[in-house]
């Protein structure tokens, strides 16, 4: 292990979705009012361990995420926890309206845990990457959006929203990544970012599996003399403004990173709240609005520019602009 | 079996829960009488005789759940809610203003006695499934009702829950079709024809039965039969009749579906509605 790296960093990967599969199952043993919808992809999305031991609180609803989501709806309207799992582009975009309007205008206790986000869904291709969802659903009120950076924070991250009363969009992924949260200190509030790594002459805020990229990004660039702090902002909704502005302010200078469409994501919230209270340089690292392909996962974030170096040569043009 | 006193008192409801539906469109200058009209006696035969609920306290857990689907003819289920106690009748006139808490289409958020937002069509059915499947795993004896209009069965996700509370044998639950024959484009049957529903529903797996939706004891003996059905959930296929109680909005549906009446026709609604009352 590189004695650089932060503290938890280990060379041991995981893939979020499984941490959900397993700390659902522990939910599921700890409280009875807990249900679980899912539409055909249980063995995918992790939802199978809870419905092999819960079958009576399980759903699976068929490839039907229109009437899944709502569903969950009516079953949270009776005081259940529904936890409603499908691949991220159907629980975002199939269902969308949906979403809007049985599960976030009625601010029911509605959980949407999506798996196969982004373009590390890999062979698959373009149907099934959902490069997209985080801008369509950041957008609907009531409703908040998390994105957590490896499997520890993914399992926070559930059990804060199964704590948490309200409606709720989680976006996992399918491929194994670095457990960057390994730490005692570790703690996920909704709606806080965190820190990683302190630096001054530019901050990269990313979520996802782009916060282990940006660290990557963070030490290579510490190499050159530049040092750069790194944002795990697993929140985007409800936004961290209070961070991301103090981040600015204190060093000049920001690049967002996420495995998402550089059109309204983190970047785009990152945008909107630095545009209005503290502009400073900034570039958005992300897929070029453009849709993916075929291939496997570390092959395409290399061919649509999702690596540390990116982050890297983003990180030094921003800075470069600094006044 | 219903007494005659009932039925008369039901009715003369119904006619009120009518009258509000005019005075309250009209001064909103907008809104949805015709659908509202066509499910006013369904929908009172449920707030005075079927549905177990308490205005007093809403969330009583024993309740039964109404889920109105068709959320454009919230004016119907606001006027039976104000006549049930849960709100003062003299709030029914903010229908649709700044402020009110009776929008456009029906918040469950905004107003006592509303079990789930609705207003984009088709989303109904799947949560009253849910609340189906909720009050199964709780053993509770409360029962679901879902309220659906004719032309939303157009909506495919109504088809997707349909096989839902088939595939679960959803007897708790019981659908009804308002089937006023028109939607706002025009005949449904000419739009894009929903027939035959019954073999629609039977084929996914329900147990169908209809009613005459503008006669109390057809309405009622329906929804008791309705609950007798064991090991699948019931539809009703209501045949109703768009504008009911106001002749020039029956003979002109299309023109009502989602306009007010102006106050002259208000005046006209409402005679009509005295005349059905002295009958």
């Amino acid at each position: 292990m590189n004695e650089t790296m932060p503290a938890g960093r280990q060379d041991k990967k995981a893939a979020t979705r499984d941490a959900y599969g397993k700390t659902l199952l522990e939910l599921g043993r700890e409280n009875k009012d807990i249900v679980v919808l899912d539409a055909d992809l249980s063995a995918s999305t992790k939802t199978i361990l809870f419905a092999k031991e819960f079958p009576d609180r399980f759903f699976d609803m068929g490839v039907a995420e229109q009437d899944m989501i709502s569903t969950a709806a009516g079953l949270a309207a009776c005081g259940k926890i529904a936890f409603a799992s499908t691949f991220a582009v159907f629980g975002s975009g199939r269902a969308w309206e949906q979403v809007r309007i049985s599960v976030a205008y009625t601010r029911l206790n509605v959980k949407i845990v999506v798996t196969h986000a982004g373009i590390t869904t890999g062979e698959d291709g373009a149907s099934h990457q959902a490069n997209e969802d985080l801008a369509i659903m950041r957008v609907i009120p009531n409703l908040t959006v998390i994105v957590p950076s490896d499997a520890i924070e993914a399992e926070k991250a559930i059990r804060a929203i199964a704590a948490f009363h309200g409606p709720v969009y989680v976006r996992l992924s399918r491929l194994a990544t670095p457990i960057i949260n390994d730490n005692k200190d570790y703690n996920f509030q909704i709606g806080r970012g965190i820190i990683m790594r302190e630096g001054s002459d530019a901050t990269i805020v990313a979520c996802g599996l782009m916060v282990s990229m940006a660290l990557d990004a963070a030490e290579m660039l510490q190499k050159e003399g530049v040092s750069v702090r790194v944002v795990d902002l697993h929140t985007l909704k409800p936004f961290d403004k209070e961070l991301i502005i103090r981040c600015a302010r204190e060093t000049g200078a920001i690049v967002t990173a996420e495995e998402h469409s550089i059109i309204g994501g983190l970047g785009g919230a990152v945008a909107e709240v630095l545009m209005e209270n503290h502009p400073v340089p900034m570039a958005r690292v992300g897929i070029k609005d453009m849709f993916g392909e075929s291939g496997k996962p570390e092959e395409l974030l290399v061919k649509y520019g999702l690596t540390p170096e990116e982050i890297a040569h983003a990180a030094r043009s921003v800075i470069a602009r600094k006044k | 079996m219903i007494s005659r006193e009932k039925i008369k008192e039901l009715e003369a409801i119904a006619l009120k829960i009518r009258r509000h539906i005019i005075l309250m469109t009209c001064a909103a200058a907008s809104g949805h009488p015709g659908g509202s009209l066509s499910a006013a006696d369904i929908v009172t035969a449920l707030y005075f005789y079927k549905l177990k609920h308490k205005p007093q306290d809403p969330t009583w857990p024993d309740r039964d759940r109404f889920v109105m689907s068709k959320g454009h003819a919230a004016p119907v289920l606001y006027a039976a809610l104000a006549e049930a106690g849960y709100f003062p009748v003299s709030y029914l006139k903010t229908l649709r203003q700044l402020g009110s808490s009776l929008q456009g289409h029906i918040d469950m958020l905004s107003l006592p006695g509303i079990e789930m937002s609705t207003g984009s069509l088709g989303q109904g059915l799947s949560a009253a499934n849910g609340m189906a499947l909720a009050c199964r795993l709780d053993k509770m004896s409360c029962r679901v009702i879902c309220l659906l209009g004719d032309g939303e069965c157009q909506e495919g996700q109504v088809w997707e829950a349909a096989m839902t509370a088939g595939h679960h044998k959803l007897d708790n639950l019981t659908a009804i079709i308002d089937r006023n024959k028109y939607q706002i484009d025009g005949k449904v049957e000419d739009i894009k024809g929903i027939e035959p529903l019954a073999d629609k529903f039977k084929a996914f797996n329900w147990q169908v039965l209809f009613c005459d939706g503008h006669d109390m004891s057809s309405i009622i003996s329906a929804l008791e039969n309705a609950e007798k059905v064991k090991g699948k959930p019931a539809v009703i296929i209501a045949d109703t009749i768009k504008g009911k109680g106001v002749k020039f909005m029956e003979d002109n549906p299309l023109d009502y579906h989602g306009k007010a009446p102006t106050r002259e026709e208000e005046t006209l609604a409402l005679e009509c509605l005295r005349e059905k009352e002295s009958k």
